[in-house]
């Protein structure tokens, strides 16, 4: 490493700051992706030059469904260990954020200005962003259907999954969600020398009946017979085996035991470890999907050295990043707000909201570019599970009657489905249909929840638009 | 009143799945049951036995390129023969993406052997270079149907079978000659997804009532009914397709 300054990289990062202030003095949406995409074009090779700085290296995270509140909770958890942690928040991880992210913490002769970084990455995005970060653990959630029409079909995004972890360096640890044979094949992809960490769900009692329309993967990856299951907890994740004998789930690293879902309030389990002493987890993040997240986690930083008090304390505190299970006070009312955006993490979270306390519920749907323009995702959600949801449903956003169609399809009575189209009438609307001190529930798509974070500052809900709604 | 009812045998339903294409069985079935038309639904799966004479409604969607090519491999198998004799014997047919270009002679992949279709369209597929993703709006016969189109492969026409609709936004079957699907017989194949069915009522009216009609005889008739929130979502459809494209 040279000891003199590197001129481009300083220039591309007084550029990012700069562009930085400009965002924020405009007052301009967050300035996550424009300083970055201005950093890069000066000095392409920005991220992976900070990166090699990071005296305890860097952690990538990646996934279709839960990779952002992974990666907080990871931050939060070497946070709490004593960390100094560089986090791309506020789903910004396409490679302009990532950018953008290193930029604001370094120093101006590139020195990045944090012990580790935990990088969240967007499945188009993360093999560019491997090859430039070259970490030390990559965490890989799960490969779901999403958004088709940004980033092609399951298969194609797991092919140059495989070409980017074929090149993994020695010594990396790749900690992955067994349960997803996708990330199994994944996994056996990587060179001779990777440290494979393998995690997944222990027995529990809240397994699904069958494979739910929108499972992906269903087919054995070595013979092409369709896999079965011991046990299915979300999706296509589960206790897999195929029929014929030639696959099955590999043994666990890491099993989350105990599991026990308390609603809309949160979940307990057990961490269990092959060889180490089981740890119990509390977190406030509720439903099965958020059990993976944590455990994904946890895993992670026990891997890295981390205690289990410290874990399991930072996890009891975690409270969920921007819109994945939020709770926001209106009018008196408690708004729940939870994210959905493809048809597996939205059945999760349907799952849970016609299993917690009825409450007058609004879906809002859009069809920006960050939405996914296509809107035939709902088709594949299964909306069926409202058909006799006890409480009022509302629907808003741009695609609002699309989301209407679909629910009379579904079988909802059509004189009980509300349209509002304006996101932040439908807000006030629905806080105003839960009596006071009770619940509603709020399902956007990424940009209406943008939107939705919008109306709720102007209603004097959200003190900041940008920044989580809770604190502890 | 008659006690009218129809089978729909969805092909394929657990490969080709992706792209919201169930939402067109969802409005077939609900759309008969809220006329008292019975409607009981056949998933035909790789390997399963379809026997000809038995199906009023086929619907076939669109999978991911592994899946077609054990969808391709069963169909020249016995399913295919079944369905040959009855799209013969003028069934009614309704194919999307995947699903349509099997319809066809042949997909021809860019570096794999070709992948051979049934043969009901007079049409083949090849792969392009790039995919053709957005808002379409397609003029038909049953008017202008709003959909999604998400494909690599380039659909032409033979003489044997006419286009489906023509292209007022979007690329359709070839992005060249504004076509967009085909049809022959009863049998319809387009590159809509949406899903196509539930935002385009009047045409989903017209394949039942084609399967109603070929099963009792031309008296029999559909009841109306109320598709105001359908004629939201298809005008809301049609206006983000002339703004995004």
């Amino acid at each position: 490493m040279s000891l003199l300054p590197d001129l481009r990289l300083t220039a591309a990062l007084a550029t990012a700051k700069g562009t930085y202030r400009a965002t924020q003095l405009l007052g301009r949406s967050g300035g996550t992706a424009i300083p970055g995409l201005v950093a890069e074009r000066v000095d392409p090779l920005l991220i992976g030059k900070l990166a090699a700085r990071l005296p305890e290296g860097a952690i990538v995270v990646a996934g279709t469904n839960g990779k952002t509140t992974t990666a907080r909770m990871l931050a939060e958890i070497l946070t709490a260990a004593g960390k100094s942690v560089l986090n791309n928040g506020a789903g910004s991880n396409l490679s302009r954020g990532i950018a953008t992210a290193f930029a604001r913490q370094s120093s101006l002769l590139g020195w990045p200005g944090a012990d580790i970084a935990v990088i969240e990455t967007d499945e188009g995005a993360f093999p560019g962003v491997v090859a430039a970060v070259r970490p030390r653990v990559i965490v890989l959630n799960n490969l779901f259907r999403d958004q088709l029409d940004r980033y092609g079909e399951l298969n194609s995004v797991a092919a140059k999954w495989k070409i980017a972890l074929s090149r993994l360096g020695p010594g990396t640890s790749l900690v992955f969600d067994a349960d997803d044979p996708t990330l199994c094949a994944l996994a056996d992809a990587a060179p001779a020398g990777t440290s494979l960490v393998p995690f997944g769900l222990g027995p529990h009692a809240y397994t699904l009946p069958e494979l739910t329309h929108a499972a992906d993967a269903v087919l054995c990856t070595k013979c092409g017979a369709p896999l079965e299951y011991h046990a299915l907890s979300v999706g296509h994740l589960g206790d897999w085996y195929c029929p014929t004998g030639d696959n099955a789930r590999p043994p666990l690293a890491f099993a989350a035991t105990n599991i026990r879902l308390l609603g809309m309030e949160g979940a307990t389990f057990t961490v269990s470890h092959e060889a180490a002493r089981p740890f119990d987890i509390t977190t406030r993040v509720p439903g099965l999907y958020n059990i993976y997240n944590a455990l994904g986690a946890s895993v992670t930083a026990v891997t890295l050295g981390v205690t289990s008090e410290i874990v399991a304390g930072a996890l009891r505190t975690f409270v969920a990043p921007f819109g994945r299970i939020e709770r926001v006070a209106l009018h008196g009312r408690r708004l729940t707000l939870a994210l959905i955006k493809n048809p597996t993490g939205a059945n999760e979270v349907l799952r849970l909201v016609t299993s917690a306390t009825p409450a007058p519920l609004l879906l809002c749907i859009n069809d920006l570019i960050a939405d996914g323009r296509d809107v035939s995702w709902l088709w594949d959600t299964d909306f069926e599970m409202l058909a006799d949801y006890p409480a009022p449903i509302s629907v808003s956003g741009i695609r609002a009657f699309d989301m209407a169609v679909r629910l009379k399809y579904a079988g909802v009575p059509e004189e009980r489905i509300s349209v509002v189209p304006t996101i932040a009438d439908a807000l006030v609307a629905v806080a105003e249909q839960a009596s006071p001190d009770s619940d509603a529930y709020v399902l956007p798509t990424y940009t209406a929840m943008l939107a939705a974070r919008e109306a709720l500052h102007t209603l004097g809900a959200l003190r900041d638009v940008w920044a989580t709604a809770e604190r502890r | 009143m008659t006690n009218y009812s129809l089978r729909i045998t969805w092909l394929y339903p657990r490969l080709m799945n992706i792209y919201g294409d169930r939402g067109n069985v969802r409005a077939l079935e609900q759309r008969c049951r809220w006329r008292g038309i019975a409607a009981d639904i056949a998933r035909v799966g790789i390997g399963d036995e379809l026997t000809a004479g038995e199906t009023d409604i086929y619907f076939f969607g669109g999978g991911q390129d592994r899946e077609q090519v054990a969808v391709a491999a069963d169909l020249r198998g016995p399913t295919g023969e079944a369905i040959r004799r009855d799209m013969a014997a003028d069934v009614v047919a309704l194919t999307v993406c995947g699903g349509y270009q099997l319809f066809g002679h042949y997909y021809r992949p860019y570096e794999t052997e070709d992948l051979p279709g049934i043969g009901i369209f007079d049409a083949w597929s090849d792969a392009g270079p790039d995919r053709f993703i957005g808002n379409v709006l397609s003029e038909t016969e049953w008017g202008t149907l709003v959909g999604f189109e998400n494909h690599s492969g380039r659909t032409f026409l033979g003489e044997g079978t006419r286009p489906f609709g023509r292209v007022v936004v979007g690329h359709g079957n070839n992005g060249q000659d504004g076509t967009e699907g085909a049809m022959t017989r009863n049998a319809f194949g387009c590159y809509l997804h949406g899903s196509l069915l539930p935002k385009n009522p009047a045409f989903a009216d017209h394949l039942i009532g084609l399967a109603l009609r070929r099963k009792y005889g031309p008296d029999a008739m559909l009841l109306p009914l109320d598709d105001t929130m359908e004629g939201e979502a298809h005008a809301a459809a049609a206006h983000r397709a002339k703004q995004t494209r």
